[in-house]
C-alpha cells in the first residue's frame, strides 16, 4: 500500500500574529515555522506506524510551498516517510493546494492520502475533500482512529455527539487528528537519514485560485477582566447573568 | 437561481446549527436573491420539513432513501451536487459542523466553486462577494473573496442568531438516482455519548485542569456544569493522564470550541489550550494564580482555589437561576 502524507508549513502555536502591507499580509518576521501539528502528530505518524507493522509499503510526502517550506519538510522526513515532494506554488487556496496534490495522487496512485483534520493558519480543513471531491474517491474528515486490511479500511471519526466507524474501500482520503496515533519526536538516527532522502520538487501546473484572502483584521483588544472575590460569587453570577447575557 | 443550503440532521431532529444555516440562507438571498432551497437526506418526517419554512426556506428537496441514514461523505456530496444541478444554485450553505465541514470542501471541489470554511459573518456584496472567517484559531479574522459564479460557505457553529418568522415551505423529492458506487463507504457501528449537549454545540462550557489534582474531584465541576447546563471540557494533560475521556480535550490539539460560556477552572492559559476556546464569546477564569496567562484572555475571574470557590459558585447559580 502506498501512502502519501500532506505536510503544511505552520506558524508556530506561540507566534504572535500580526499582518503588514496594509493588513493585506502575515507578518513573518520573527515567527518560526513548523509541520502543522495534526500533519505531524497524527498523519504523518500514523501512516509510519502502519509501515512499521507491514501495511504500508511506501510512504511518500507532499508540500505545496515555495522553498521556504524545505525546513519543515526534511524535519517530517526525519521522523519517517521515504520521499518527499514540495510543488512549487506559493497559494493558501485550498482549491488550488487539493489540486495540485491530486494531480500527484494521480500520477503516482496512492491507495490512502493522510492529511491533518486542519492547518493551525488558515483553519480550513479543506485541502483532503478537495482532493478526494477532485478524484471522485472516499474522504472522511475528522478521523480518531485508522486501520487498514488489504484494500478495505476501517475508520472511526467524530461526529456530532460521538464516534461513527464505517469501513471503506481504497483508495481513501482521511483527515487525522488526536486519537490516530501517539505523537513522537524524531531521533538522531532519523535526522541523519533525512538529509538523504530525495526531495524532489515538482513545478506547479499553475491552477486558478478560485478564491483568495483580501485582508486580514485583528479581533478587539479585550476590555480587561473583571475580577471578583471569593465571597462575590453573587456579583460574578449577577454579572453573567445581566451584563454577558451568557446564563 | 437560488441558495441552496444543505441541512444535517440526526436520526430525523434538527439542531440549532440547522436553523442558523437557514436563516443564513435566507439572508444571503434577500441579498443575491433568489429563492431559499434546503437540502435534507436521508428519513425525516414531513411535517419536520414543512416547519423548516419556519427559519426561512422556501422550499424542501428531500431524498429519502434509506441509504443516507448514515453520514457518508461522497454519496453525501454526490447528492448535494445534483441539487445544486437541479436547483441552479448560485450559493450552497453548510454549517461547519463535523458533516457540513467534510461536505463543503468536497461539493466545492466537485462543481468547482470558491470556497469559505468557517464564516463568521454574512456575505458583503457590496464590491464582489466576500465573506469574514475566522483564521490563526480565532487569533484574527480573514475576508475571503470568492471569485467563482458559484460559491460554498460553511457557517462556524454558535455565529449567528437564530430568529423565527417565515410560514410553511414546500417539500419536494429530489430527483436524484445515486449510483451504487456513492455507497463504498459502509456504516459499521456508532458510539453516541448519551445525555450530554456535544462540546461544539454547546452553548455553555466548564473545564478542567490539573490544577484539580485528581479525577476524583471532578464532581464539583460536574454540579457547577449541571447548574449552569453547560458541557464539559478539559485541557490535554487531563485527557493524557485519563481523568477524563479524550473527546472532553480541546485546544490546539483537541476540540475548536465557540460557546457563549467558557469557565476555565485550574487551567494556566498555555496558548495551545487558548487556541481551542479563543472564539468563546465571554470567558471566567478561576485560577488561585493571580499571574496565570489565562486572566490576560478572560472577561471575568476569580483568584482563589478552585476547591473553595467552586462549590459557592454552583450554589451562586442555583440560587440566581431559583432551583
Ligand atoms: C504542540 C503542543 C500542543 C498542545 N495542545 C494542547 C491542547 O490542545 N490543549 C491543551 O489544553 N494543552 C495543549 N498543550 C499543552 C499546553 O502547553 C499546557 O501544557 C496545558 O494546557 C496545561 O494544562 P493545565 O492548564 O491543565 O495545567 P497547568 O499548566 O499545570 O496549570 C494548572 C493551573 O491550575 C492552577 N491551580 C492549581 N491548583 C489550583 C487550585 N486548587 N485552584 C485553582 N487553580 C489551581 C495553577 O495555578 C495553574 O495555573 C499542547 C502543548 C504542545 C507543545
Ligand atoms: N500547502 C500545503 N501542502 C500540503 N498539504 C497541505 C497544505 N495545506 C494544507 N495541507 C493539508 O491539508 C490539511 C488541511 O489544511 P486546510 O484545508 O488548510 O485546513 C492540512 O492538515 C495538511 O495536511
Amino acid at each position: 500500500m502506498k501512502v502519501l502524507i500532506c505536510i503544511a508549513k505552520a506558524p508556530d502555536t506561540t507566534a504572535k500574529i500580526s499582518f503588514t502591507d496594509n493588513d493585506t499580509k502575515f507578518n513573518e518576521t520573527g515567527v518560526t515555522f513548523i509541520i502543522n501539528p495534526y500533519d505531524e502528530m497524527y498523519a504523518l505518524v500514523r501512516a509510519i506506524e502502519l509501515k512499521e507493522s507491514g501495511v504500508a509499503t511506501e510512504l511518500h510526502l507532499v508540500s505545496v510551498g515555495g522553498a521556504e517550506s524545505d525546513a519543515i519538510i526534511r524535519k517530517a522526513l526525519a521522523l519517517g516517510g521515504d520521499q518527499a515532494f514540495r510543488i512549487d506554488a506559493s497559494t493558501n487556496d485550498p482549491f488550488v493546494i487539493g489540486s495540485e496534490i491530486a494531480n500527484l495522487v494521480k500520477q503516482n496512485n496512492y491507495d490512502l492520502v493522510l492529511t491533518g483534520k486542519e492547518s493551525i493558519d488558515y483553519n480550513n480543513g479543506a485541502v483532503g475533500a478537495t482532493i478526494a471531491g477532485l478524484l471522485d474517491i472516499n474522504y472522511i474528515g475528522n478521523i480518531t482512529k485508522l486501520d487498514v486490511n488489504g484494500s478495505e479500511a476501517t475508520v472511526t471519526r467524530e461526529m456530532d455527539g460521538g464516534q461513527e466507524t464505517v469501513s471503506c474501500s481504497l483508495p481513501l482520503v482521511a483527515a487525522c487528528q488526536q486519537g490516530v496515533a501517539e505523537p513522537r519526536i524524531p531521533n538522531m538516527r532519523g535526522i541523519m537519514a533525512a538529509r538523504t532522502k530525495p526531495l524532489t520538487v515538482v513545478p506547479s501546473t499553475a491552477i486558478e485560485s478560485l478564491a483568495t484572502v483580501e485582508s486580514y483584521e485583528l479581533p478587539p483588544a479585550k476590555q480587561g477582566v473583571k475580577l471578583f472575590t471569593v465571597d462575590q460569587v453573587d456579583d460574578l453570577v449577577n454579572a453573567l447573568i445581566n451584563e454577558a447575557k451568557v446564563l | 437561481m437560488s441558495v441552496l443550503v444543505y441541512i444535517d440532521h440526526s436520526s430525523g431532529s434538527f439542531k440549532k446549527n440547522a436553523f442558523e444555516a437557514i436563516n443564513y440562507a435566507s439572508k444571503t438571498a434577500a441579498a443575491v436573491g433568489g429563492e431559499v432551497v434546503a437540502l435534507v437526506l436521508g428519513t425525516v418526517n414531513d411535517n419536520e420539513l414543512v416547519a423548516l419554512g419556519k427559519y426561512g426556506a422556501q422550499k424542501v428537496l428531500k431524498l429519502s432513501d434509506e441509504r443516507y441514514n448514515h453520514f457518508n461523505t461522497k454519496a453525501y456530496s454526490k447528492a448535494v451536487e445534483a441539487a445544486v444541478n437541479e436547483t441552479g444554485a448560485n450559493v450552497v450553505i453548510f454549517s461547519a459542523n463535523n458533516n457540513g465541514k467534510s461536505l463543503a470542501p468536497m461539493v466545492a471541489a466537485q462543481i468547482k466553486a470558491g470556497l469559505v470554511s468557517g464564516a463568521v459573518a454574512y456575505p458583503d456584496t457590496s464590491n464582489g462577494f466576500k465573506v469574514k472567517k475566522s483564521v490563526f484559531s480565532g487569533k484574527a479574522f480573514a475576508f475571503v473573496s470568492v471569485k467563482t459564479d458559484k460559491k460554498v460557505i460553511s457557517l462556524t457553529q454558535n455565529s449567528f442568531a437564530v430568529t423565527e418568522g417565515g410560514s410553511d415551505a414546500t417539500v419536494a423529492p429530489l430527483n436524484y438516482t445515486p449510483e451504487d458506487s456513492d455507497f463504498s463507504s459502509k456504516f459499521v457501528s456508532e458510539d453516541v455519548i448519551k445525555g450530554e449537549v456535544p462540546l461544539n454545540e454547546a452553548e455553555r462550557v466548564v473545564s478542567g485542569g490539573r490544577g484539580l489534582k485528581g479525577p476524583e474531584n471532578w464532581g464539583i465541576l460536574e454540579d457547577l456544569a449541571t447548574a449552569m447546563d453547560a458541557s464539559l471540557a478539559c485541557s490535554r494533560p487531563v485527557a493524557d493522564a485519563d481523568w477524563r475521556p479524550h473527546h472532553e480535550h480541546v485546544g490546539q490539539t483537541g476540540g475548536t470550541i465557540r460557546p457563549n460560556l467558557y469557565v476555565a477552572v485550574g487551567i494556566s492559559g498555555a496558548i495551545q489550550h487558548l487556541a481551542g476556546v479563543n472564539g468563546s464569546k465571554v470567558i471566567v477564569v478561576i485560577n488561585k494564580d493571580p499571574e496565570a496567562p489565562f486572566f490576560k484572555a478572560a472577561d471575568y475571574g476569580i483568584v482563589g482555589d478552585a476547591f473553595e470557590v467552586i462549590p459557592k459558585l454552583t450554589e451562586a447559580v442555583k440560587k440566581a437561576k431559583g432551583n
